[in-house]
C-alpha cells in the first residue's frame, strides 16, 4: 500500500490496518476485493455506508473497508445491522461475515431479519468451518468432513444456505465461489442495489485450517475443486442448488421485490404522525 | 422529533412501567428494541403505542440478545436507545453489555427483577440481579445503576439514565423490580423547559483528525455516529484511539479498560446519589434501595416514634456503589441493618465500605417487600 | 389516616381496574395520597385476583397492604382466601350471589351487595364492579364520589360512560340503603 503513488483503491482500505490478518491462499482477500470493486463501479457515497461484521476470520472485513463500521460480537452483526438501519434507512448497511457467525451463533438472526425483509445485505464466506478459532465443524461442514472437533468424519448435515436464504423470504438470493470473481462483483453490485434482505453466499478457500485436514493443502488446489465441482445455473430452482463435495450449484436464485420492514415501518410512522 | 406529543406534561396516575416508557420519551429516546417478558412487558407495550406517535422506532426482535445489540447498532446511528427486560432476558444480554461498554455505546437498560434464578417467579418482586447488573458480563468494567423507588422515580431516573449514559457513554440501568413497575402512583411530568437533557459530545475535528476513541479530559471521547462522515471503525477488540484492533498490546489493553473504568470511578461524586434521612445523629442505619426502602423509611420512622435513634440511608445509585456516604453513615452507627430481597448482595458492599461497623442482612423472598414492622423488629434487635 | 382496600375476585371481574380507579379517585381527583398494586401475572388472567389500594393524608411509604380495612370480595375463593384477614372492626363488602357460603366473622361490619345481579339489570355483567365501587363510596365514605366518577370516565371504554355511571349510582343507591338500613 505505501509508497509514492496511491493505488486506486486505496480510498476503499485503512492502510492503517494493512497487512491483513487472513493466510496466504485463503479466499476472504477475493471477497474485499471484489466488494471495494462493486464500490467502486457504483460510485457509492462511502459516508453513508456501513459494513458491520461479527467474529471470525472475515469479520475483520469490517474493519478494513474505510467507511463506517463495526466490529460485533460473535453472531450478532445482522441484530446490530438492523438497529442501525431502522434508526438511519438512508444508509446502506452491509453484514459481511461467516458461515459459522450468521448461521450457528447468529441462525436465529438471519431468518428473522431475512423474514422482516430488512433492507440490509448480507454476504457471508462460507469457508465450510471456523476458522478463526482453528478448524472445528459448522454448520456448512459437508458430511465426513475432517475438522479438529470431527476427528472421525462429520456425522451433522449441513445448511444449505440457499435453501436457508430462500425459505426465510430472503429477496434477493445467490451463490458463488470466490472462482466466480467477475460474477460475484457483478451479484455484489445487485445486491448493493436491491431494496429487502439480500444474500450471496460466497464459497470460499481456507487450506490453511479446512482444506489442511481435507486433502486440499492449498489455495489452488481448493480453487482446483470449486472448478471441478461448481456448475452455474441462474434463476434455476433453488430449491436444486445443491452444494456437496461433488457438487457446487452456483448463480443468482431469487431476485424479487416485496416492502421491506422500514418502508412498512416508516409509512406507519408517517401516517400516525400526521393524525396526532 | 416528537414535538408536544413527546412529553406528557401534567399530573398523571400511571404504572411504574408506563412511566418509566414515557421517562424515556421525554428524555429523547426515539428507539426501542425489546422481547417481551413479565414484569417489563408493559413497557414494551407502552413503547410500541409511543413510539410512532413521536416519529420513533419501536422493533420486537427475536430475543434479547438480538434487541441490547440493535440497541447499540441505533445509538451508534444517533439515536437514543432502549431495551427493557427482566432477569433471564437480562442475562441473555450480558455478551452485549459487555461490547456496549467496550464500544462506550450510550444506551439504557431497564432490568424489571423479578424471583430468580431460572424462571422462577415471573410475577413476582425481587432484587437479584443487584450483582448481576455490575459483574454479568465478562471483563473488567464499570457502568451506572439507579433503582426507583416509587413510580414518580421510574419517570424520572430513566430521563436520568438517558443523561449519564450520554454524558458517560456507558449502558446505564434502571434495577427496578415488579411492585414499582406495576404499581400506580401519582406521577409529575413536568413541562419540556424543566426537564434536564444531556446529549453524547459530538468531535469538533475534521475527519481526517477524528480519533474516535481519544477522550478528552473528562476521560469521555466525543462520539461520531454512522453516517456523519467520519468513516470510523470501532470494534469489541481491545482497540487504541483510532478504534484499530490490538489484540496483542498489553500497554493498549492496560491504558483502554483503565480508562473505561476510571470515567466512571473518577466521576463517582459527581454519578452518585443516595438520600439521607435522620442520620446526623443515627446508632442504627438502614440501607435500602428500590421498593424495600418504602419499608425502611416507615420502620425508621416507627423506630424513632419509640425513641430509637435511627436513619435511613437509601441508595439511589446502586453503582457505582455509594461507599463514601455508607462509611460516614457508618462512623457513627452502631449497627447496619440491610434488608433486600435477596439472599445478601449489596450487604456485601455495604460490610466492605462500613469496616468495623456491623451489618445484618435481613433477607426476604417472594411476593412482598419487607414489611415496616419486620425492619423495624430488626432495628430493635441490633439497635 | 392511612386506609388499605383490598379488591379481590377473579379475573375479568374488573378487580384491577377498581383499585386504579379507587386510588385515582382519592389521588388525583381527591388532594389526598394513594397507591394501588396488584397480584399479577397468569392469576389476572381468570383465576383469582386481588387489587390493593392504600390511601393517606401523607406521603405513602410502604405501599402495600397488611391488614386491610376494607375488604370488597367478588368471588367464594376470594371470601375464603382473605375475609378473615380484615381488621378488628373493618368493613367487608361482597357479593352474595358470588359468595354462597360465608363463615361466622366477629367484630366486622359486613354488606352484602349482589353487585352481579345489578350489573345483568343493567345489561352489562362486567359493570358489577363499578356497581361495587358505588356500593363502596356509599358505605365507607373513603373516596370522594363526585372524584369517584371522575375516575370512572377516565378509565373506563370510550361510549361506556354513561352505563358505567348508571352502574356506580345504583351500587351507590344500594350502598346507602343498606348503611341506612
Ligand atoms: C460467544 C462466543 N463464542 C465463541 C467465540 C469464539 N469464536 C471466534 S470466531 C468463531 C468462529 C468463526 O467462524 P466463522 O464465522 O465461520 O468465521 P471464519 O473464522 O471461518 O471466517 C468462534 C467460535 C466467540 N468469539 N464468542
Ligand atoms: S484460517 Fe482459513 S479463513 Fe482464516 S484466514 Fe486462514 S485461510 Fe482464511
Ligand atoms: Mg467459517
Amino acid at each position: 500500500m505505501a509508497g509514492a503513488f496511491e493505488h486506486p483503491f486505496a480510498v476503499y482500505l485503512r492502510a492503517a490496518m494493512i497487512p491483513h490478518i487472513w493466510c496466504s491462499g485463503c479466499g476472504n482477500g477475493v471477497i474485499l476485493n471484489a466488494f471495494i470493486h462493486a464500490l467502486d463501479e457504483l460510485r457509492m457515497d462511502l459516508d453513508k455506508f456501513v459494513v458491520v461484521s461479527g467474529i471470525g476470520c472475515i469479520g475483520r472485513t469490517a474493519g478494513y473497508t474505510n467507511v463506517d463500521s463495526f466490529h460485533t460480537t460473535h453472531g450478532r452483526a445482522i441484530p446490530f445491522a438492523t438497529g442501525v438501519k431502522l434508526a438511519k434507512p438512508e444508509l446502506e448497511v452491509v453484514v459481511i461475515s461467516g458461515d459459522g457467525d450468521l448461521f450457528a451463533i447468529g441462525g436465529n438472526h438471519f431468518i428473522h431479519a431475512a423474514r422482516r425483509n430488512i433492507g440490509i445485505k448480507v454476504i457471508c464466506a462460507n469457508n465450510f468451518n471456523y476458522g478463526m478459532t482453528g478448524g472445528q465443524v459448522g454448520p456448512t461442514t459437508p458430511l465426513e468432513a475432517l475438522t479438529t472437533t470431527t476427528p472421525y468424519g462429520n456425522v451433522e448435515h449441513p445448511f444449505n444456505l440457499v435453501h436457508l436464504a430462500t425459505a426465510s423470504g430472503a429477496t434477493y438470493v445467490a451463490r458463488w465461489t470466490t472462482l466466480h470473481v467477475r460474477m460475484l462483483t457483478m451479484s455484489i453490485k445487485k445486491l448493493l442495489q436491491r431494496k429487502g434482505f439480500s444474500f450471496i453466499e460466497v464459497v470460499s478457500p481456507c487450506p490453511e485450517i479446512y482444506g489442511r485436514r481435507n486433502n486440499m493443502r492449498t489455495g489452488l488446489e481448493m480453487m482446483e475443486w470449486f472448478r471441478k465441482a461448481s456448475v452455474i445455473a441462474n434463476f434455476s430452482d433453488p430449491a436444486k442448488a445443491e452444494i456437496t463435495p461433488e457438487k457446487i450449484v452456483v448463480g443468482e436464485f431469487v431476485d424479487i421485490e416485496k416492502p421491506t420492514y422500514e418502508q412498512l415501518l416508516y409509512g406507519k410512522i408517517a401516517k400516525i404522525v400526521k393524525k396526532e | 422529533m416528537g414535538g408536544d406529543k413527546a412529553v406528557l406534561t401534567g399530573v398523571h396516575f400511571m404504572s411504574g412501567d408506563i412511566a418509566c416508557a414515557e421517562g424515556a420519551i421525554a428524555a429523547g429516546c426515539r428507539f426501542f428494541a425489546g422481547y417481551p417478558i413479565t414484569p417489563a412487558t408493559e413497557i414494551a407495550e407502552h413503547m410500541a403505542a409511543r413510539m410512532p406517535e413521536v416519529g420513533g422506532i419501536y422493533i420486537q426482535m427475536e430475543d434479547e440478545i438480538a434487541s441490547i445489540a440493535a440497541v447499540i447498532g441505533a445509538s451508534y446511528a444517533g439515536l437514543k436507545a432502549m431495551t427493557a427486560t427482566s432477569g433471564p432476558g437480562f442475562s441473555l444480554m450480558q455478551e452485549n453489555i459487555g461490547l456496549a461498554v467496550m464500544t462506550e455505546a450510550p444506551c439504557v437498560i431497564v432490568d424489571v427483577m423479578r424471583g430468580g434464578p431460572s424462571t422462577g417467579q415471573p410475577t413476582l418482586p425481587g432484587q437479584q440481579d443487584v450483582m448481576q447488573v455490575k459483574w454479568g458480563s465478562h471483563g473488567d468494567y464499570e457502568i451506572i445503576a439507579l433503582a426507583p423507588s416509587s413510580v414518580q422515580e421510574m419517570f424520572d431516573f430513566t430521563v436520568e439514565a438517558f443523561n449519564l449514559a450520554e454524558t458517560y457513554r456507558v449502558p446505564t440501568f434502571v434495577m427496578a423490580d415488579e411492585i414499582v413497575a406495576h404499581m400506580w402512583e401519582r406521577v409529575v411530568i413536568p413541562p419540556p423547559e424543566n426537564i434536564r437533557i444531556v446529549n453524547r459530545k459530538k468531535p469538533s475535528v475534521s475527519r481526517d483528525d477524528y480519533m474516535p476513541f481519544m477522550p478528552d479530559d473528562d476521560l469521555v471521547p466525543p462520539m461520531a455516529c454512522f453516517g456523519e462522515g467520519y468513516r470510523f471503525h470501532a470494534t469489541g477488540l481491545t482497540h487504541d484511539e483510532r478504534g484499530y484492533p490490538r489484540t496483542q498490546d498489553s500497554e493498549v489493553q492496560t491504558r483502554l479498560v483503565q480508562r473505561l473504568c476510571d470515567k466512571i470511578r473518577k466521576n463517582a461524586d459527581k454519578i452518585v446519589r443516595v438520600e439521607e434521612v435522620m442520620l446526623d445523629d443515627a446508632d442504627v442505619v438502614v440501607v435500602a434501595y428500590g421498593i424495600v426502602a418504602r419499608s425502611a423509611l416507615s420502620a425508621v420512622r416507627r423506630a424513632r416514634e419509640q425513641g430509637v435513634k435511627a436513619g435511613l440511608l437509601r441508595l439511589i445509585t446502586l453503582w457505582p456503589f455509594p461507599g463514601k456516604h455508607v462509611a460516614k453513615a457508618a462512623e457513627k452507627a452502631k449497627a447496619i441493618i440491610v434488608p433486600e430481597m435477596n439472599c445478601g448482595q449489596i450487604v456485601r458492599e455495604v460490610e466492605r465500605a462500613a469496616k468495623t461497623t456491623p451489618a445484618y442482612h435481613v433477607p426476604k423472598l417472594g411476593e412482598n417487600p419487607h414489611t415496616p414492622m419486620e425492619i423495624f423488629a430488626a432495628i430493635r434487635r441490633h439497635g | 389516616m392511612r386506609i388499605e382496600i383490598r379488591f379481590a375476585g377473579f379475573g375479568g371481574q374488573g378487580i384491577i381496574k377498581s383499585g386504579i380507579m379507587t386510588a385515582m379517585a382519592a389521588c388525583i381527583y381527591g388532594g389526598k395520597h394513594a397507591v394501588q398494586t396488584q397480584s399479577y401475572g397468569p392469576e389476572s388472567r381468570g383465576g383469582a385476583c386481588k387489587s390493593e389500594v392504600v390511601i393517606s393524608y401523607s406521603e405513602i411509604d410502604f405501599p402495600k397492604i397488611t391488614e386491610p380495612d376494607i375488604l370488597v370480595l367478588m368471588s367464594q375463593h376470594a371470601y375464603n382466601e382473605y375475609a378473615e384477614d380484615v381488621k378488628k372492626g373493618g368493613t367487608i363488602i361482597l357479593d352474595p350471589d358470588m359468595i354462597p357460603n360465608e363463615k361466622k366473622l366477629e367484630g366486622v361490619k359486613i354488606f352484602r351487595v349482589p353487585a352481579t345481579r345489578i350489573a345483568e339489570e343493567l345489561g352489562r355483567t362486567i359493570v358489577a364492579n363499578v356497581v361495587m365501587l358505588g356500593a363502596l363510596t356509599a358505605i365507607t365514605g373513603v373516596v370522594d364520589k363526585e372524584a369517584l366518577k371522575e375516575a370512572i370516565k377516565a378509565n373506563v371504554p370510550k361510549g361506556t360512560e354513561e352505563l358505567n355511571l348508571k352502574a356506580f349510582e345504583r351500587g351507590y343507591e344500594y350502598g346507602k340503603k343498606l348503611v341506612e338500613g
